[in-house]
């Protein structure tokens, strides 16, 4: 019998079993940021264990508050960047070379195809875009990773998914990944990991991966993950070109971590999209899923346009093709945080940035902030925003607020119309 | 060994999530004890008031399937924690929500429908108290002049982190 993907880097990574089903595995990055790992550091200090198990396999970001908003959060700043500098971890990314951990760390090259990755942060799912086995986990699992470089698991079953046909004008990956979770609903993938495959998935660039990688775990599953490829590859050449002779040689390796023809899964499901529309989350969870038809004219009184979902520079791209020579309606207001400072840079050299300054949008430093109601674009009680963020649950944005999940196109068109509403006709 | 459960809070919905249990505005605490007020703030249910003495009086949650879904984060574990509250059973939990419990030595437990109705036909009763043995892997429920006792089952690995008082100490002592 074969072995998926998700199977073939547990086997690789096996450092014991301590019970049947108890899988302890080696990890490869341990990624830290500034609302989960504070608590982990003041514990092994008070352990009189304040170490770390590889310096250059932690990556540490401050990103969810930042700059800090109060005294609070520049203290949990404070804590992460004192102990970055004491351990000399070097990937570490404070103000001014910070941005959202889930699309930074990838910018930056670090996770490849076969990897382990842990971080406290629920969308770590994002890193298996990469062909990598990547779980969110909480803040012990965190302080042991650092300590000693392992974190145990149920090894989990994969449910494969199948995107077939082509997805039609105006419909993005955002839309696929939401019409998935409709199928799976927000537990149909606990304990399981979830392998997107099919020629939706095969022709779609590393930003498009991330998006539906990152929303494995709104349905419950503990990782995404993509089969590495050329499209892999070609992203990673900058920062593996020494490591191999030609692309070719490159695609080759990292083969070895492709689910085989004959791998056992939980679950084969195959959507055609094909006849896809545009999508919009209607509730408080995000498996309640309706087309834009449906829910085209509901008020809005928000925009938001980033996280670690949507912010990359092709959502600011398809966002901004909308935008161009227009303006939001008066009745909202819209914001845009470009995911990381790169694409920050790359979206004010092509104009980007100028589109959505002269559309009316607000344009903020990179952070995660508003999509978890902590920053930057909190709503009021009673406030509804259309956001290209992962989660919907009420008061998410902000005590008493709701949220819409759409896709940047979705987004930037609602925007202009002052309500949800359909981008379609505007490309 | 330590014991579990207390007195019982009954949550009757599904996927109770995180940023019901604490919401993400408390992540900014850097001790678990300031997460003390914040339990279950955000929750919306008939008949449940977040601040009254039956949810801090609480030793023990009952609940449905998925508990715990969405962040990562362990101040929902904590919240219970520093409030008396550690034990959980549901019908089923998050991946992440049901590790933070073991690993911060406390127990998630899981049951069938069946037995969480069960469970649930106490609800209504005055009084209700929950007493899990995990070593021996029963539960007992009274209240309302009834009296009950039920097997679960944890895994393995599970008991090991429970009765090690956590994964750290777990962890630390064998890798």
């Amino acid at each position: 019998m074969g072995m998926t993907t998700a199977q073939k880097i547990f086997a690789a990574h096996l450092v014991d079993e301590p019970f049947a089903g108890t899988k302890v595995l080696g990890i490869d990055v341990v990624m830290c940021h500034e609302i989960t790992t504070p608590i982990a550091i003041a514990d092994l200090m008070a352990r009189g264990k304040d170490r770390v198990f590889d310096t250059t396999k932690i990556k540490a970001v401050i990103d969810h508050v930042t700059p800090s908003k109060d005294s609070k959060t520049a203290t949990q700043a404070k804590m992460l960047r004192d102990w970055a500098r004491r351990h000399d971890i070097k990937d570490f990314f404070d103000i001014g070379a910070n941005g959202v951990c889930h699309a930074l760390f990838p910018e930056k090259g670090f996770i490849r195809p076969g990897n382990t990755v842990i971080m406290g942060d629920s969308h770590t799912c994002t890193h298996g875009a990469f062909g990598a086995f990547a779980a969110g986990v909480g803040t012990t699992d965190l302080e042991v990773g650092i300590l000693k470089g392992v974190c145990a698991f149920r090894e989990p079953k994969t449910i494969r998914i199948n995107l077939n046909g082509t997805l039609p004008k105006g419909v993005y990956a955002k839309d696929a990944i939401l019409r998935v979770i409709g199928e799976l609903t927000v537990n149909g993938a606990t304990d399981r990991v979830i392998e997107f495959g099919g020629p939706i998935v095969d022709g779609m660039t590393m930003e498009s991966r991330m998006t539906l990688c990152n929303m494995a775990i709104e349905a419950g599953g503990t990782s995404g993950i993509c089969a590495p490829d050329r499209v892999t590859v070609e992203y990673l050449w900058p920062f593996i070109s020494d490591s191999f002779a030609s692309k070719e040689a490159a695609v080759a390796e990292y083969s070895k971590w492709v689910s085989d023809a004959d791998a056992e899964y939980d679950k084969v499901i195959d959507l055609d999209l094909s006849n896809l529309t545009p999508l919009c989350t209607f509730g408080y969870k995000p498996d309640q899923v309706k087309s834009i038809d449906e829910m085209a004219g509901q008020p809005v009184d928000q925009v938001y346009l980033g996280s670690c979902t949507n912010g990359r520079l092709e959502d600011l791209r398809v966002a901004a093709q909308i935008l161009k020579g227009k303006k939001i309606a008066p009745n909202v207001r819209a914001i845009l945080s470009p995911a990381t400072p790169q694409i920050y840079k790359d979206a004010v050299a092509e104009g980007l940035i100028q589109i959505f300054m002269d559309a009316g949008f607000c344009v903020t430093n990179p952070t995660c902030g508003a999509c978890l109601g902590m920053s930057n674009g909190v709503l009021a009680e009673g406030e509804v925003c259309a956001s290209t963020t992962n989660r919907n649950f009420m008061g998410r944005m902000g005590k008493g607020g709701m949220v819409h999940l759409l896709s940047p196109a979705t987004a930037a068109a609602s925007a202009i119309e002052g309500k949800l509403a359909d981008p379609r006709k505007y490309l | 060994m330590k014991t579990f459960g207390g007195p019982a809070l009954f949550l009757d919905r599904s996927d109770i999530n995180t940023d019901e249990i604490i919401p993400a505005k408390y992540l900014t605490e850097i001790t678990k004890e300031d997460l003390k007020p914040y339990l279950l703030e955000d929750l919306k249910l008939p008949g449940f008031d977040p601040k009254s003495d039956k949810t801090f009086g609480a030793g023990a949650v009952v609940t449905r399937a998925n508990f715990g879904c969405g962040s990562s984060r362990e101040h929902a574990p904590w919240v219970f924690e520093v409030n008396g509250i550690n034990v959980v059973i549901a019908q089923s939990f998050a991946r992440i929500f049901r590790q933070n419990m073991f690993n911060c030595g406390m127990a998630a437990i899981e049951l069938s429908p069946e037995k969480i109705d069960q469970l649930f036909s106490y609800a209504g009763a005055a009084d209700v108290a929950i007493e899990v043995d995990v070593a021996n892997t029963t539960l007992t429920i009274k209240g309302g002049g009834r009296e009950e006792s039920m097997q679960f089952e944890i895994s393995p690995f599970d008991k090991a982190l429970v009765l090690a008082g956590g994964w750290v100490d777990y962890a630390d002592s064998k890798y």
